[in-house]
């Protein structure tokens, strides 16, 4: 746990100092300098793009955008998914149904044909990514928390509690989604990969981050084109991918040990 | 030379030793028991003996099978051995038979795998097992899935499977713990009878089902050997004072003082209550049928019954956890109506209700002290934080806690503490009435022993009234007032602990005396047991349920159902009470 966070945290650091120190912009193109491979010499710390554009300032932009769009969708996904489906599970019968047959509604709704809607509607904007990649997970969010609410229902704890009077919204936060949290933030470390390859997807159709700003997927994309004349454009946003994504898996799986009170002797 | 052959047998797991230096000895051909307390290593010496420890155990000293170390056998010999040789009958047939496997298919890779008959020989031999352990039907229910037979028939499945290859020792850990007291009884006296020469080893936590069973017997404690000898003369004579307490503090179904008649103003009362329940095949369940009974001040009303007589559904509909579908209950005078959020506070504050299992009954994410404090905080908010500690410290003592396990989680507290904290929950807000839901079920010993006594003493204190649901007779002899029997549902006799005890009127309830086991050689096994499992509460078989097994029944009590009638003090349904000597 201490590694993946110290690794984590040193990355992000990272991310958001070294573009500063380094003399080169994201958006600075240079003809006279395409596809360089990475030296020391003139701080080309990745190499350059077919434009000529510093490697590392924009990886370390690719960082910090795939890092708030993992992050954001995943706050949305797990605010909006724990409360509806604990509240769904919980309250169950008729209310249950009709929340549910919502989420059945949405999950029948083309995931793309969504999120163009939303752009011809609000116009493309940054926020979309999270609305929209948030939009799909709390889906998932929802039908798991629901499910595990309805068994955490029967169990005889959440009996006493009725009887001695505590109130449903009481029952709910009290009880309930202290028990959630192991199954939760395992989700929650499976949605954090799965919103960035979701967002690195989207900037490939065109609808995500817009050039010249980027993402570790947009920076994988366009590393792919160039693989055989600059393999360093693919192997270092993609080796960075892995590694944050390896690091979120350990970390989840810690997190979830050391809020379970189970584990505490 | 003995079949099997223990010495200087020590487990343990990191620093923990859960088997310290046992050793001991089993002949062929005979029946030994092996008891003990939970936790005192039953399990862990019969895993052993299978070479089934996980990895992370330690394990040291010889265990000889037939004159050989077991430690010698490869892995592949030992799965000859367990498949052949040695049978193994665990606890809870649900969890070792496979839920996707017809159980005569089961069956049919045991004898395939081993090589014990071929082709429609197996299927034979599989069919002819089912019936030797009394399966019903066997050609039929071969076919059954395991959830689709009862509990009493899939550890005949198990029992089946422990057999089928003839083996020289079979290994029962608390075949019959998860089964009802009847069902108990046939199983026990199933294994008595089909194992001839097979040698048995029978681990338990109840006296009374090694006392009239076994020739020898091993008493464990705490991963030691304190006891050991002839069944009748340890029971005559312990030699330690373990095996003392443990006999001393085994309630007996046939002996006890009986607690006096109390109280006659009456404080909770159901008035021909019944609880229905829809299934998944829109069929309706008639868990509880009719039943009007009543409950005074200071009273402890017992409800015995077998699984799916209505037992908890009863207590719970009254408590409006789930809805009544009929009938009408009144407390303190007035009708309780709806679910119980929708009760007043007063009521509600006043009904409280201990579980069986602790372990589920409490938040595994709250601690001790937020979980007796939570009552107080719903009814008495206003309370400083300083005094709600205060009472929450105050009633663990009532409890036998301190406030040493204020800070802990329920997975730090023994079986026994968690049901006190349970305990300590239900009565913080002192309630008129409360509902034990086979409360000591879970217990062994001395903690439920220290459950009984808080039970008694809230009630001393306070003129508490307790239903108490069990399905443990002797239990139920030592610390009721009156007791309900119920069948299927509906109630077959009420009457006065003392009576029912000494002269029970219903056939049933004296079958359910007879099926208890007493820990005493002397005077173990005095009747043949009931027949039979209780039907399905889906199809009952009408008149009166009783019949199809009941010794006395005839036409009239096929034909009509009988009404509860009074017969000297009691109420009892049965068209020949009174009549018959029973």
């Amino acid at each position: 746990m201490k590694w993946s966070a110290g690794i984590l945290l040193s990355i992000l650091v990272l991310a958001i100092v070294a573009p500063w120190l380094s003399p080169y912009a994201y958006q600075d193109t240079n003809f006279n300098a395409i596809l360089q491979s990475p030296a020391i010499d003139g701080w080309r710390l990745f190499g350059s793009d077919e434009f000529g554009r510093d490697q590392f300032v924009r990886t370390m932009l690719g960082v910090r955008i795939t890092l708030l769009v993992a992050i954001v969708a995943s706050l949305v996904s797990l605010i909006i998914g724990v409360s509806y489906g604990a509240i769904a599970g919980y309250v169950g019968g008729r209310v249950d149904a009709v929340m549910m047959r919502f989420v059945d509604t949405l999950y029948a709704l083309p995931f793309i044909f969504f999120v163009i809607l939303l752009m011809v509607a609000f116009e493309r904007n940054f926020l979309l990514i999270f609305i929209a990649i948030g939009a799909i997970n709390w889906l998932d969010m929802a039908r798991i928390v629901r499910g595990q609410t309805l068994s955490l229902r029967e169990r005889e704890f959440v009996d006493a509690a009725r009887l001695t009077g505590v109130s449903t919204a009481k029952i709910i936060t009290r009880h309930i989604a202290p028990n959630l949290l192991g199954i939760v933030v395992v989700y929650v470390t499976l949605t954090i990969p799965q919103a960035i390859l979701v967002e690195s997807f989207l900037s490939f159709l065109g609808l995500g981050v817009q050039e010249p700003k980027t993402s570790l997927g947009s920076l994988v994309n366009a590393g792919v084109k160039h693989m055989e004349a600059a393999p360093w454009m693919l192997l270092i946003p993609a080796a960075l991918l892995a590694l944050m994504l390896m690091c979120f898996n350990f970390l989840g799986d810690a997190l979830r040990d050391h809020f379970d009170a189970r584990h505490t002797t | 030379m003995s079949l099997l052959q223990v010495k200087n047998l020590k487990i343990s797991y990191g620093d923990l030793a859960v088997v310290d230096d046992i050793g001991f000895t089993i002949n062929r051909g005979e029946c030994v028991g092996l008891v003990g307390e939970s936790g005192s290593g039953k399990t862990q010496t019969a895993l052993a003996l299978l070479g089934l420890l996980p990895a992370d155990a330690n394990l040291s000293g010889n265990i000889r099978f037939a004159g050989t170390e077991i430690s010698a056998f490869s892995q592949r010999q030992l799965d000859a051995i367990r498949a052949t040789r040695i049978g193994m009958v665990f606890q809870d047939p649900m969890q070792a038979l496979n839920p996707y496997l017809r159980v005569g298919k089961q069956l049919r890779q045991i004898v395939l795998s081993h090589k014990l008959a071929t082709g429609t020989t197996a299927d034979e031999k599989v069919i002819a097992m089912l019936r030797r352990v009394g399966l019903p039907d066997p050609e039929r229910q071969s076919a059954a899935f395991p959830h689709q037979l009862s509990g009493g028939m899939r550890q005949r499945v198990m029992i089946a499977s422990a057999l089928i290859a003839e083996p020289e020792l079979l290994i029962a850990d608390e075949p019959t713990t998860a089964l009802d007291v009847t069902v108990q009884a046939q199983i026990l006296d199933l294994l008595e009878d089909l194992r001839d020469d097979t040698a048995l080893l029978l681990i338990t936590h109840d006296l009374g089902i090694v006392a009239g069973r076994c020739e020898r017997l091993l008493v464990l404690e705490a991963g030691k050997v304190v006891e050991s000898g002839a069944t009748a003369a340890v029971f005559a004579a312990p030699q330690t004072p373990h095996t003392e307490q443990l006999l001393s503090r085994a309630p007996r179904v046939d002996r006890g003082e009986f607690l006096p008649p109390v109280d006659t103003r009456t404080i909770l009362a159901v008035d021909s209550a019944s609880v229905r329940y829809v299934d998944a095949g829109q069929r309706q369940l008639h868990a509880v049928q009719d039943v009007s009974l009543s409950l005074n001040v200071s009273e402890t009303l017992a409800i015995v019954g077998e699984s799916g007589s209505g037992k908890s559904s009863l207590v719970r509909s009254l408590l409006g956890l789930i809805p009544l579908h009929a009938g009408k209950v009144v407390f303190a005078g007035k009708p309780l109506q709806g679910e119980v959020e929708a009760r007043a506070a007063t009521v509600r504050r006043d009904l409280q209700l201990v579980f069986q299992d602790p372990v589920s009954a409490l938040n595994p994410q709250m601690r001790v002290q937020a979980i007796v404090a939570e009552p107080l905080l719903v009814h008495e908010p206003n309370e400083t934080a300083q005094a709600r500690l205060g009472r929450v410290v105050a009633m663990l003592k009532r409890v036998g806690l301190d406030d040493s396990h204020l800070h802990r989680y329920p997975h730090q507290l023994s079986g026994g503490q968690a049901q006190r904290v349970a305990i300590a929950r239900a009565l913080i807000l002192e309630p008129k009435v409360l509902i034990c839901d086979e409360a000591v079920a879970a217990l062994d010993g001395a903690a439920r022993q220290q459950v009984l006594d808080v039970l008694r003493a809230a009630q001393q204190a306070s003129g508490l009234a307790i239903i108490f649901i069990s399905h443990d007779l002797a239990v139920v002899r030592s610390i009721s007032h009156r007791v309900a029997v119920m069948y299927l549902g509906r109630l077959v006799e009420v009457a006065a602990t003392a009576q029912l005890f000494d002269a029970p009127s219903h056939p049933y309830t004296r079958a359910l005396l007879n099926a208890s086991p007493i820990p005493d050689p002397l005077v173990a096994m005095n009747a043949a047991p009931l027949k039979g499992e209780a039907p399905s509460i889906l199809s009952p078989p009408g008149g009166c349920d009783f019949h199809p097994r009941c010794d006395f029944a005839d036409t009239s009590c096929s034909d009509r159902r009988p009404e509860l009638r009074d017969l000297d003090g009691a109420r009892v349904a049965c068209h020949h009470a009174g009549t018959i000597t029973i």
